[in-house]
């Protein structure tokens, strides 16, 4: 599904030139549920940007279901995005004017879905992340796990083929991440590739493969025996 | 150019705008200001110009006056200040040799210009009014408004100088009593008794008669006060597209030549030029018009420079928005038409309802203003100005948005998320 090959990052931050990514070799399968972790400054985020095709890479390929990413426009960047890719963000980063239904529906707008359609769709993923009945509530009135639910929601909504968490329990209390984490792992389940970038060993050992980044490269890549996050909650 | 059409679109715009109530709000209130000053001040200008308009509407606008006064320079031997008297014969020269021309008449009056009014009885009623000897040709120059079952002096009037008279209003309140109608009666004017054929209405606006002014034929006059060939002024009308100064100047230079004055001689002849007067008045009003157009414009950009301004505020507030619209899928031209549609609505918006608004002011000012003696008649705004102004108003609303919406899209989503 991703097959990443000799990436290179660098950011220039005045005269000196950061090397963010040394050489980064790394594929995903389908229905992979990866962590990838690391310290801050590991570059564990500007991975999952240039994943996201947030960011562009300097060196080496990137490919994404077949489809080669480089040289990408904004506009055809945004067209990918929006065809491959969901994100779930730390900060949620839902849009506080509009309800829980309508930001589910938001990447579906961008689908050029009916209006009609998307509001059946958004409430179909709102019911699976259980919040069918805060369909109509703006993001102020929810909950932080409320919220990323919402997120979830919105990120499976497009049915992309990769799912791409930045931290996703960062801003959240254990117990509201272990319910989140129920709720990716059940995604997971159903097939679903996701990528989900974390500090917290206990929420990476949740996955079923971690890769280790530690000043640009990789140090480990090993695969592990899931913890369900359903025993918690 | 489909994706102004979509339904799917404006929802959105609707939304974004709907849902930042005081954002809107105040970005409406600008352009709304904007046209409605300008819709008011243009319909007050234009008001005015009617106003104007109406008040010059009983006399022909490209007339003039001219009277004799007394020479100021000396020449084929005659002495300064000589007296100057026009003369009844004036008139065919005047025709002839003047083909601009388009009504002369002559008149001659007592209780103008010094002389005494005349002393006027009805019964046991009486008043010193000013009497003027006309032609029937006068009502061609300035328009007499006759009150029902009456009639201004006529041709046969003058072919046998009967003794009728047209009276004003004012004297038919002091010389009749109330609901008596004065058509058939008898005035003494001085010594002679006049039959009263017609009453005349004074015209709102500009005039050349008091309200109080009795009309008789000229020739009448003529007989009864000896007066000859004299003729105290013309009042002359020249055709429509002529220039009415020229005209003046060419009058006054050949009577000069028929009174054997000084060419030079400015002082022997006085006139009056209403043409110059009107396009005065009516230069005035159109610099009115010009400087609420003006004033109304810079109100109308400057209110859709305000919402350039809070649009590009509210894009720095919304960077995380865009961000995140971003990458759920927008692509960078979605986004840089969403803030320009969002802003050509507002400023859509805020126009038709600052016209509105306006058209109302003008027809409380309108209904106001009616009964007032003040020149100022029907305000509005013409349909091409609205237009216009909606125009200008689109085109500079999409140019304004361009500056926020070119800055959404130049902001990378990488940026636009990490911003917190």
């Amino acid at each position: 599904m991703i097959e990443i090959k000799n990436l290179h990052k660098s950011y220039q931050m005045g005269k000196n030139s950061l090397h963010v990514l040394k050489g980064i070799n790394f594929s995903v399968e389908e229905g992979e549920l990866v962590a990838i972790m690391g310290s801050s400054g590991s570059g564990k985020s500007t991975l999952l940007n240039i994943l996201g095709m947030l960011d562009e890479l300097d060196e080496g390929s990137y490919t994404l279901d077949g489809v080669p990413i480089k040289n990408l426009n904004e506009t055809k960047a945004a067209q990918y995005r929006n065809k491959f890719l969901g994100f779930i963000f730390q900060s949620f980063n839902l849009i506080n004017y509009k309800t829980a239904a309508e930001n589910v529906a938001l990447p579906l707008y961008y689908q050029r879905v009916g209006r009609k359609e998307r509001q059946e769709k958004a409430l179909k993923y709102l019911e699976q992340v259980g919040l069918k009945e805060w369909a109509t509530h703006l993001p102020s009135e929810l909950s932080g796990g409320q919220k990323q639910r919402v997120a979830i929601a919105r990120a499976m909504a497009a049915e992309p083929k990769v799912l791409l968490a930045d931290e996703p329990t960062g801003a959240l209390d254990s117990k509201t991440s272990y319910e989140v984490m129920d709720l990716i792992q059940k995604i997971n389940d159903q097939g679903n590739t996701i990528l989900l970038v974390t500090h917290e060993e206990d929420i990476a050992h949740m996955c079923k493969r971690i890769v280790h980044l530690k000043d640009g490269v990789i140090v480990e890549d090993k695969k592990v025996d899931q913890v369900r996050a359903e025993q918690y909650v | 150019m489909k994706f102004i059409f979509d339904r799917n679109t404006w929802q959105e715009i609707f939304g974004s705008i709907s849902k930042n109530k005081t954002r809107t709000i105040i970005t409406i209130v600008g352009v709304l200001w904007g046209i409605f000053i300008y819709i008011a001040l243009s319909g007050a200008a234009k008001g005015m110009d009617n106003g104007f308009e109406k008040v010059f509407e009983s006399v022909s606008m490209n007339s003039m006056f001219v009277w004799g006064q007394s020479t100021s320079m000396p020449y084929e031997g005659f002495k300064t200040g000589r007296p100057m008297q026009l003369k009844l014969s004036d008139v065919t020269t005047l025709e002839n040799r003047i083909p601009e021309i388009q009504n002369i008449a002559p008149r001659i009056t007592l209780g103008n210009f010094g002389s005494d009014p005349v002393f006027t009885v009805r019964g046991q009623k009486s008043g010193s009014y000013p009497v003027n000897g006309d032609y029937p040709v006068y009502t061609r120059i300035a328009t007499k408004k006759i009150f029902d079952g009456g009639r201004f002096i006529n041709d046969e009037d003058i072919a046998q100088a009967r003794k009728v008279c047209v009276i004003g209003e004012r004297n038919l309140q002091e010389l009749f009593e109330k609901d008596e109608d004065p058509i058939g009666q008898f005035i003494r004017i001085g010594d002679v008794y006049f039959q009263v054929v017609g009453v005349h209405k004074l015209s709102q606006g500009v005039s050349f008669d008091n309200d109080n002014a009795i009309f008789i034929p000229f020739t009448t006059f003529r007989k009864l006060y000896n007066t000859g060939e004299n003729v105290d002024y013309f009042c002359i009308a020249a055709y429509d597209d002529v220039d009415v100064v020229q005209v003046e100047k060419d009058v006054k230079s050949l009577l000069r030549n028929i009174h054997r004055v000084n060419p030079e001689d400015e002082r022997a002849f006085g006139s009056f030029n209403l043409g110059e007067m009107f396009t005065k008045v009516s230069g005035f009003a159109k610099g009115m018009t010009f400087l609420s157009l003006v004033v109304g414009i810079a109100t109308i950009l400057a209110g859709v420079i305000g919402i350039g301004n809070i649009l590009l505020i509210s894009v720095k507030e919304r960077t995380k928005e865009l961000g995140v619209r971003r990458a759920l899928g927008a692509t960078p031209k979605e986004v840089r038409s969403q803030i320009i549609l969002e802003s050509v609505f507002l400023t859509m918006i805020a126009g038709v309802m600052g016209i509105i608004l306006g058209a109302g002011v003008l027809s409380i000012i309108n209904s106001l203003t009616k009964d007032l003696d003040f020149p100022y008649t029907n305000p509005t705004v013409p349909i091409p100005y609205v237009l216009g102004a909606l125009l200008i108003m689109v085109v500079l609303g999409t140019l304004i948005g361009l500056i926020p919406a070119q800055r959404a899209v130049s902001i990378k989503p990488i940026d636009a998320l990490r911003e917190e």
